[in-house]
């Protein structure tokens, strides 16, 4: 236990003295929620869009009249016939077009209800996302002025519409991927790095020729990482929270304890990268190519997996953060607990003792 | 004995590493592997440190096999390998408090046995070990290497890239820790290093040449062998290996060294022939035979 403990405190030493990679450790979370997260709450100020406005009576009048007044919108031009909405879009200046139904004050006071639809372009879907959701801010505003003069209750129903990208996912996406990325990278290309470095400096010859054993040296490898990634899954998850309003329905622990999972199920990957390359050049290579790009293209991340070809979907299922990126949707959107998530959990576990079992059966004991 | 190795043969895809060495060493004795780069000598150590398996033959270290009982001989040897193989980013004082703990043991539980070492690094214990010099890390290295009091030391070329003054300490702090008892397997490239040695194995291209102390190596040279000198060494040196009645031609330093085939040479043939040759100031003396001469008469 002496001769772990004295392992790892050399780990430390290492991680402490090489600030290039204490840099990247924390530094690259926290840049790249940053990135994304600004990415998402991206800010709109005075986006064009086209009325089509098939009643012109006073109340549609009012509304054009509020949404022109804020300071999101400047009303490019009004259209008269639905053809028109496709060859405005084109055009690429509207980014958005508002067509009420024909009879709108008519049938709000009538049926106590009149539908608006809000057609956006979402070629750029976070713009589209963000437009629907300020239009649909104002009609409640203008509707619960309505209200509180009449004790019945009108209803404008906003129909939102997306042309161009119709698979529009949520958003919030982007946290449990970029999060997903970064304990992906931290734990597994920094655990292969360490475990090469030794291997390419010689030392590990002299390991080896030691009585510490080859599971004290990759666990002794993996112990701080395991620490260091659990410090950037909290700053990750405080970040999204405070600064991006993430919601967080589900339980934290549960959060926390499936993260622990799958930082694990990365930390046996980086080892069983280190047993297979020579270098912390390979080692690195490896990692980025072999975890990056799955982890950002097959697991859902940015393109979803149900729009993907069968064949991709098929190999979707063998890269762990495809089912780390469900399982921390589900405990932060859906607020869904461990019943909804147990097969998940149990195919994340299956893999990371498959992982560690192939690590240990191919870690050398010798130089070849 | 301390090392016996039987039959040792090992290559690694097409290349013959190692063929068929043998040899053994005693308890307490300080041995040399003698040979050029290439020759197989961090191969051999590799496989007495258990590093590496041989194709053919067994071998065993302090009594343990180094394939069956490698556990107990990582208990009980201390290894420096040829490169410089410590933490550079670590301090001198964290680099052997690191070994002293992954070996079970602390600084204070064997100053005594690396305290003279030691003593001379001190002064720098808090400097990283990437920043000392050549000598100061080897010295490091070899404290390392004996913090756990190993029975067994395996040094390989600890003096390869180390200044004349180090190098000639480095051999002193071999010596003294022999006399407390500790096996020595050291390999060099340098023959000068060699008679250092109580025994010495050439070792070329896999293949060990002779196995004997530097004294009886010597001893056993067939030839006499002559210095000469003239006002053109690069000369005298094509002059002589025209020559036809030469049988070795070396360099070596200020002198070329000579031997010749006939049994009843005489000197004054070659002078004759030598400033036939337009050389002056011509300078003959018998001189002894050293280790290189010995090794390079068995590599021919």
């Amino acid at each position: 236990m002496k001769r772990f403990i004295g392992f790892i405190k050399k780990e430390f030493y290492h991680i402490f003295r090489d600030r290039r990679s204490l840099f990247i450790l924390f530094g690259m979370p926290i840049a790249q929620i940053m990135l994304f997260g600004f990415a998402i709450t991206n800010e709109i100020n005075n986006v064009d869009i086209a009325v089509l406005d098939h009643s012109k009576d006073a109340t549609t009048k009012e509304i054009i009249n509020k949404i022109s007044a804020s300071k999101y919108f400047s009303i490019n031009q009004f259209i008269d016939r639905e053809s028109d909405i496709e060859t405005i879009f084109k055009k690429g200046k509207v980014k958005a077009v508002l067509n009420f139904e024909e009879g709108f004050s008519k049938k709000l006071i009538k049926d106590h209800k009149a539908t608006i639809q809000i057609i956006t372009d979402a070629t750029d879907p976070n713009t589209a996302n963000t437009i629907s959701n300020y239009v649909n801010a104002i009609l409640q505003q203008y509707q619960k002025g309505l209200n509180n003069d009449i004790t019945i209750a009108y209803q404008i129903v906003p129909q939102t519409r997306m042309v161009y990208n119709p698979e529009l996912k949520s958003v919030y996406m982007f946290v449990p991927g970029v999060m997903t990325i970064i304990l992906m990278l931290v734990s597994a290309m920094m655990t292969s790095i360490s475990i090469t470095r030794e291997k390419e400096l010689g030392t590990m010859e002299i390991l080896l020729v030691s009585p510490i054993k080859p599971i004290q040296v990759i666990v002794g490898k993996v112990f701080p990482y395991i620490f260091l990634s659990i410090v950037n899954a909290i700053v990750i998850v405080v970040l999204s929270i405070f600064i991006f309003k993430m919601p967080v329905q589900g339980s934290l622990f549960l959060l926390g304890l499936e993260s622990v999972l799958f930082i694990i199920t990365s930390l046996a990957l980086g080892i069983l990268i280190s047993t297979i390359s020579a270098t912390q050049q390979t080692a690195m290579m490896i990692s980025l190519m072999g975890l990056m790009l799955p982890v950002i293209l097959l697991s859902g991340f940015i393109f979803p997996i149900s729009s993907m070809p069968l064949p991709l979907q098929i190999i979707s299922n063998i890269i762990p953060a495809k089912w780390f990126i469900i399982i921390i949707k589900g405990i932060m959107l859906k607020g869904v607990g461990l019943q909804y998530l147990w097969k998940e959990t149990l195919i994340l576990v299956g893999m990371t003792i498959f992982f560690i079992g192939l690590s240990v059966k191919k870690y050398k004991i010798r130089l070849e | 004995m301390s090392i016996t190795v039987n039959h040792i043969s090992k290559s690694y895809k097409n290349v013959k590493a190692l063929e068929d060495i043998s040899f053994e060493v005693k308890e307490g004795e300080l041995f040399g592997l003698i040979g050029p780069d290439g020759a197989g000598k961090t191969t051999l150590f590799r496989i007495l440190t258990t590093l590496l398996i041989a194709n053919e033959g067994t071998a065993t270290v302090a009594g343990f096999d180094v394939v069956t009982d490698y556990k107990k001989i990582r208990n009980s040897v201390g290894y420096m390998p040829g490169r410089f193989s410590l933490y550079q980013d670590l301090t001198v004082e964290e680099n052997l408090n690191f070994f002293a703990t992954i070996f079970g043991t602390t600084i204070e539980e064997n100053y005594e046995l690396i305290k003279e070492i030691y003593v001379q690094i001190e002064p720098f214990k808090d400097r990283r070990a990437g920043k000392l010099s050549g000598g100061m890390k080897q010295k490091l290295a070899l404290c390392c290497a004996l913090i756990h009091k190993p029975k067994v030391l395996f040094l390989d070329e600890p003096t390869t890239g180390v200044d004349p003054v180090s190098r000639k300490e480095f051999w002193e702090m071999l010596k003294r820790l022999q006399k407390k008892g500790i096996t020595i397997l050291v390999s060099t490239p340098y023959m000068d290093e060699a008679a250092l040695c109580d025994r010495i194995a050439l070792i070329q291209d896999g293949k060990i040449l002779q196995i004997d102390t530097p004294q009886a190596i010597v001893k056993h040279y067939p030839k006499q062998i002559y210095n000469v000198r003239a006002n053109n060494t690069y000369q005298l040196l094509n002059s002589l290996n025209a020559y036809r009645h030469n049988h070795s031609v070396f360099p070596f330093g200020e002198f070329v060294h000579y031997t010749d085939s006939r049994a009843d040479f005489n000197p004054k043939d070659l002078v004759d022939y030598l400033e036939s040759k337009n050389l002056s100031n011509i300078e003959i003396e018998k001189t002894e035979p050293t280790i290189e001469d010995t090794f390079m008469e068995l590599a021919k």
